[in-house]
């Protein structure tokens, strides 16, 4: 797959050609990883605040115990495909390594950011069009979704480590976190504080995905099913 | 060396029969769970390493820790440390008093530097030249940096020592500080606990003792034997947490039941101690046992993450009485405003837009009537 620039602006008037610009490893990535993000919200929400109490005898029952299941086995994954996704970067070119690396130093990619915050203002009335993401909606993906994904990673694996034990690779990795800290109820603060932002960032994402969608003259929900995008007039 | 007694030689002097000392070290070694052999090796090292010197200071403190020393679970435990400790240096419970008691406690210096141990229960205020804290009529804190400077190791009573505990809440006054942040040659053992556990003192105090060296510790000094696991591992209730069952209020069927303490803000999954393997007063109870959350005693700033009884603590930086979760309500609140403001404002827009240009949405029709 090509390499693009992603927040390259393409011209005002006409209709450019269809570009791919998201490869099948991101695609997949993508839909599995937003699958595993709500997951992870709904069963991290209820780690933190438990769903009312369940009658009956502990013998039979184990919500809270596959509550902790689901979220910490797909917390392994949604770790795994964070380094996959890191990986696709050199692998699958296209637009991906924009969601890691956006180019402030850019004259262009700063005019795109100011233009996407005019038009999200409303004042400007013609949307731009860009090959792949646009300037803002890249930083808010990098401040937060990675941002606070990797720090929910680190947190996370730094309270599991809690559960296995000093002898445990995930102690070894990371108990380091908890000496950062001190007192480990912070990291269950702040893995819960990450857990909002994202949760904050998947409304707005998802809002801004359909607004564009209808909007700005290039397919966005589309592009993410098939990968390719196309431009209207 | 030869002239200085060993343990076993001032115990038979106690008056402690050999059946008491080969009970005490049997009792000691399955505390420290050093297996099949541990007795005979306590009991070795007890009889013929010479005597160490253990010199017991206190700072900003309330005496918890000796208090809870001296209700150590077994009698002979606590009688046989006991005597061990008293032979030295304790200002609160020696015989000695005054001048006498300061003289012991230089001619330890003198005659044990870098050969003793120092316990320090309690911790250092720094403000104003260290006056909260007065001991003898000089500041704590030159009595702890001249005796600090010979010990061969310091074991760090409680939480005070170990983390600063009330006194270092916010704003901390006093600038009260744990000991592991004022020395750095002397190695340091944290015990901490509001008070530790009896039976975890007497334990770490033994270690030390008979096998001439700090126990294995972790990366905040605290001895694994002890605090290598969270209360919430192995609490009693624990089958309750996994099956979903928790006290919603006090004086509920789950409270009755003994159900998990979790939404009552119990700190067991953040806490790293041996209260539910150990327990409290041989074992009769501990905090959970009775009904109680834990309330992370033994970890740092205990103080500054409460309320005591809510699950997600206060989060004083965003003001009083709000935590991760309201926080993030006021974000969604403000990110549903501004969503609803700028839809609201592109249908307003767009209907003005069409008010304006009559002809655009005829050229429309013009063009579907041509279809």
């Amino acid at each position: 797959m090509k390499h693009y620039i992603p927040y390259h602006q393409l011209p005002e008037g006409g209709i450019p050609p269809p570009v791919t610009i998201y490869g099948p490893g991101v695609r997949w990535w993508h839909w599995i990883n937003g699958l595993l993000v709500l997951v992870l919200c709904v069963t991290g929400y209820f780690i933190g605040v438990p769903p009312p109490s369940a009658l009956g005898d502990p013998s039979s029952l184990y919500i809270m115990g596959w509550i902790r299941f689901l979220h910490l086995a797909s917390g392994y994954l949604f770790a795994l495909l964070a380094i996959a996704r890191l990986w696709l970067t050199f692998v699958e070119k296209g637009i991906s390594h924009h969601l890691f690396v956006p180019a402030i130093w850019r004259a262009e990619w700063f005019d795109g950011f100011m233009r996407q915050i005019r038009w999200n203002l409303l004042i400007n009335d013609q949307p731009k069009r860009y090959v792949g993401l646009n300037p803002l909606g890249g930083i808010a993906m990098l401040l937060m979704y990675v941002l606070p994904g990797f720090i929910i990673i680190v947190t996370g694996f730094a309270m599991y480590a809690e559960v296995t034990g000093h002898d445990s690779w995930q102690y070894a990795l990371f108990g380091w976190v908890t000496t950062i800290f001190g007192n480990t109820m912070d990291l269950h603060v702040i893995h819960r504080l990450a857990m909002w932002v994202m949760a904050g960032f998947v409304c707005i994402h998802v809002y801004i995905a359909v607004r564009e969608d209808v909007m700005s003259r290039q397919t966005m929900i589309s592009s993410m099913l098939s990968g390719e995008r196309q431009y209207r007039r | 060396m030869a002239d200085k007694p060993t343990f076993y030689d001032v115990f038979r002097q106690r008056g402690v029969s050999r059946r008491d000392f080969l009970g005490f070290c049997a009792l000691t070694a399955t505390y420290l769970g050093l297996g099949p052999n541990g007795a005979a090796s306590v009991a070795h090292a007890m009889q013929t390493k010479p005597r160490i010197p253990v010199v017991w200071l206190h700072g900003l403190e309330c005496t918890c820790c000796s208090e809870s020393f001296l209700r150590s679970g077994h009698p002979l435990v606590s009688d046989i440390v006991m005597s061990m400790i008293s032979l030295d240096y304790d200002d609160t419970i020696m015989a000695a008093a005054g001048d006498q008691a300061e003289e012991i406690l230089h001619d330890i210096i003198r005659d044990y530097r870098g050969a003793f141990i120092l316990a320090v229960e309690g911790n250092v205020p720094l403000a104003n030249d260290g006056m909260a804290c007065i001991v003898g009529g000089r500041p704590f804190k030159k009595k702890f940096e001249e005796t600090a400077r010979h010990a061969k190791a310091i074991i760090s009573w409680g939480t005070c020592a170990t983390s600063g505990c009330v006194q270092a809440a916010k704003p901390n006054p006093t600038r009260a500080t744990p000991i592991h942040k004022l020395v750095d040659r002397v190695p340091v053992i944290n015990v901490p606990g509001c008070p530790p556990i009896a039976e975890v003192m007497t334990g770490v105090i033994s270690y030390i003792l008979t096998y001439d060296r700090l126990p294995e510790l972790d990366n905040r000094l605290r001895p694994k034997l002890f605090y290598s696991q969270r209360v919430h591992d192995k609490c009693y209730r624990r089958a309750h947490f996994d099956a979903g069952q928790f006290v919603e209020n006090w004086d509920d069927e789950g409270a009755k039941q003994g159900w998990c303490l979790y939404k009552m803000g119990c700190r067991g999954p953040t806490t790293y101690n041996a209260c539910a393997t150990i327990g409290w007063n041989e074992n009769t109870s501990s905090p959970i046992r009775s009904g109680h959350g834990c309330i992370g005693c033994s970890e740092d700033g205990f103080w500054d993450r409460g309320p005591f009884y809510e699950r997600l603590p206060d989060m004083q930086q965003w003001g009083i009485e709000s935590n991760a979760d309201k926080v993030a309500a006021a974000g969604a609140a403000g990110l549903g405003t501004a969503v609803a403001v700028q839809l609201g404002a592109t249908a307003i827009k767009r209907v003005m837009k069409r008010g304006d240009k009559p002809d655009a949405s005829a050229t429309q029709e013009e063009k579907e009537t041509q279809a």
